[in-house]
């Protein structure tokens, strides 16, 4: 009977149904919240831009009204009484941006133009050349060097490399004068577009060269060491696979030093004499530039409200161009790094 | 690498005949980087060149005639691309380097001439134009530096980091626009920056200048560097972690809270370290928000405020001896500052888990 009785049990225990156990797939109530707070995080860098161009646009409207299109294609900055022609100023201020623009582009090339093989170098060289501890230190000073301050770079440009590079600007025009790049029509050589573009230069190599670097050594190794057993020399190694595979981590590089080069302020603005009412195209030994980041600094300390209008267009100009090369360069390189994957 | 090279060595060690170095190879590496230093030297004595500059610049324009003449000269084609790809190497590392140390080496000289220890520990009330250096310092741009920069991290960080959060741990739809708007971000010129505080709340007057208004527009320019850092960070952490704390039975937030962020803290840390480096030298943006100030401000919330940076765009704009003397020990102290963070940030990076 015992026996029958602990069967009995066991059986009865086996029969009985197990409670349903409901496995949800529903999210808990926290971690709705956390989402939703992650979310909010996570979105918070499309709102600040959106702000960002809203309150410039907002800003400028009255300045946009006055001149339409013409605030960037006209070649003045004349403050006058400060007013505008339709308030019934008699002495109106009018505002066109474009000299400032084309020079933000011309210094930003400049500077490109010698960052960029230099970076591409400096690259190829931490990546390939130098042994594993040169190439770690190197890399150190390199980034490190990235996170020089630019008001640094502005008072060392002012002091120290103006009088050198006024120099050297000489010696160039001096034996290049026949090429219409180095040609002057005012020989004092200072604050010119050349100057800036070298203190430019040196600030974004390093960024340029962080950015190529690290995309070089994402270069596939089975790449490498195929094109090494085919007997090709390092020089050919890096030709045929390297730089094809990094090409769009160099210009997306490129790009965001561009980007960089197009927003500096302070170490532009100590370094490069601005010309509001001409267009300096290529001379760039002459003490004729333009940047926007320094115009608005040059001038929001006495402006007037419809003059800081005009200022706050100046920043829209400068904050769609970054925007654009930024975007660009994203592209650019995400592009180049999905690529790899595959 | 190198093996040491016996005649009668076991089979299997190889040889490495292009290692071998003779005296004509040692020759062969040495010259063409004398030449430039020989060359810049005549030219510096027989021309109209003169000086260091002159010498700088002739020494830079014949390096460039060797590193291309050069591998023609003594290889055959083969050699000839490799050699030059490698001059034109050590070239460029050596105008970058010579160019940051002359950089560091020019503010250093004026910087130490000018140092007193009073600069450091007095503010700039009693200070005019040309006043001599023992008197008065730059006290309240230090403090007004590290009061903004502190109350700028305060802010930007939560923003990063839960930026980061979103992209490593929800993956959701928008992770692709996310991370494509932190990039477009990171981007923003500081000028745009400091613009658009101005415009949106000094102007509007909802706060007047004040350090505050200086620390939002850092944040700004934080926020980005802080996100990638962080999601990079982050994405160390193995998904094992993150499965493991999941099935018993934690929540996704007590997940990341006592699980993922424990596991990546130094990283994170070094995150913040690398932002607060980011933006302690920007100048631009203070302008026109911080504004500026000759006395120790420590309250953010009323009145401007000094900040290193500022200090030194006005003694520069002054332009007296003594002004320029104080930009150049401000902007030292300033450097020396960032490369701290720097330094910190990187020591910290290396000890971090996600290195292993």
């Amino acid at each position: 009977m015992r026996l029958g009785d602990g069967v009995e049990n066991q059986v009865s225990a086996l029969l009985e149904v197990p409670q349903k156990i409901e496995i949800s797939t529903k999210r808990r109530l926290s971690d709705r919240i956390f989402r939703g707070i992650l979310i909010f995080g996570g979105t918070s860098s499309f709102f600040v831009l959106l702000a960002i161009f809203l309150y410039l646009v907002q800003r400028s409207l009255p300045v946009l009204k006055e001149f339409k299109f013409g605030f960037f294609t006209n070649s003045i900055w004349y403050s006058g009484d400060g007013f505008s022609a339709s308030s019934g100023s008699a002495d109106p201020a009018n505002f066109g941006l474009l000299p400032m623009l084309y020079g933000s582009l011309l210094i930003a090339v400049i500077a490109m133009c010698i960052a960029v093989p230099i970076s591409v170098a400096l690259a190829l060289g931490i990546n390939f050349y130098l042994p594993k501890k040169l190439a770690s230190s190197f890399t150190f000073i390199v980034d490190l060097s990235a996170s020089i301050p630019s008001v640094v770079f502005g008072i060392w440009g002012l002091f120290v490399l103006v009088p050198h590079a006024r120099y050297w600007a000489a010696v160039i025009n001096h034996y290049f004068d026949w090429i219409p790049l180095f040609n002057v029509s005012f020989p004092s050589f200072d604050q010119s577009p050349f100057v800036a573009g070298l203190v430019l230069a040196l600030m974004i190599t390093p960024i340029v060269t962080s950015i190529s670097r690290e995309i070089f050594s994402q270069t596939p190794l089975d790449l490498i060491q195929a094109a090494y057993a085919l007997g090709a020399t390092r020089a050919a190694m890096i030709r045929t696979v390297v730089l094809p595979f990094g090409r769009g981590g160099i210009v997306g590089g490129a790009m965001l030093g561009l980007g960089r080069a197009l927003g500096e302020t302070v170490a532009v603005f100590f370094v490069l004499q601005l010309m509001y009412d001409k267009i300096n195209f290529f001379r760039i030994l002459e003490s004729e530039g333009g940047s926007i980041a320094s115009l608005i600094v040059a001038r929001y300390g006495e402006a007037t409200e419809f003059e800081l209008a005009g200022l706050f267009g100046a920043g829209l100009a400068l904050f769609l161009l970054t925007l654009a090369a930024n975007f660009f360069a994203a592209f650019i390189i995400n592009r180049s790094g999905k690529g790899k994957k595959s | 690498m190198s093996n040491p090279m016996s005649e009668e060595g076991s089979l299997l060690s190889p040889k490495r005949p292009w290692s071998q170095k003779s005296a004509r190879k040692i020759i062969a590496a040495i010259t063409p980087a004398l030449i430039p230093f020989i060359a810049a030297s005549i030219l510096v004595k027989s021309t109209g060149l003169d000086g260091k500059a002159g010498f700088f610049l002739g020494w830079v324009v014949t390096s460039f005639l060797v590193v291309l003449i050069w591998p023609i000269i003594i290889r055959n084609s083969n050699g000839r691309g490799d050699l030059f790809l490698q001059n034109c190497i050590a070239l460029s590392a050596v105008i970058f380097l010579s160019a940051v140390t002359w950089l560091l080496s020019s503010v250093l000289t004026p910087a130490l001439k000018a140092f007193q220890f009073s600069l450091l520990t007095h503010d700039a009330t009693t200070v005019g134009v040309d006043t001599p250096l023992n008197e008065g310092g730059l006290l309240h741009a230090l403090l007004g530096s590290l009061v903004i920069v502190g109350l700028a991290t305060l802010i930007s960080v939560p923003f990063g980091l839960l930026a980061a959060l979103y992209i490593t741990e929800v993956r959701g739809r928008l992770v692709p626009y996310t991370r494509f708007f932190i990039q477009a971000m990171s981007g923003v010129p500081s000028i745009v920056a400091g613009l658009f505080i101005y415009a949106a709340l000094i102007v509007t007057k909802v706060i007047p200048f004040t350090g505050f208004a200086g620390s939002l527009a850092l944040a700004i320019l934080m926020l980005p560097t802080v996100a990638r850092t962080a999601e990079e960070v982050l994405r160390l952490v193995p998904d094992e972690l993150r499965s493991a704390a999941l099935a018993l039975g934690g929540t996704q937030l007590r997940t990341v809270l006592l699980v993922v962020i424990p596991s990546a803290k130094t990283g994170l840390i070094t995150a913040v370290i690398l932002g607060v480096a980011r933006v302690a030298g920007e100048t631009a943006p203070l302008l026109l928000t911080a504004f500026g100030g000759n006395s120790v401000n420590l309250n953010p919330f009323s009145g401007t405020m000094a900040t290193l940076p500022w200090y030194i765009f006005t003694q520069m704009t002054l332009g007296t001896d003594n002004d320029v003397a104080r930009a150049w020990v401000a902007g030292l102290t300033l450097l020396i500052l960032v490369s701290l963070f720097f330094v910190g940030a990187r020591l910290l990076g290396r000890k971090g888990p996600g290195r292993r």
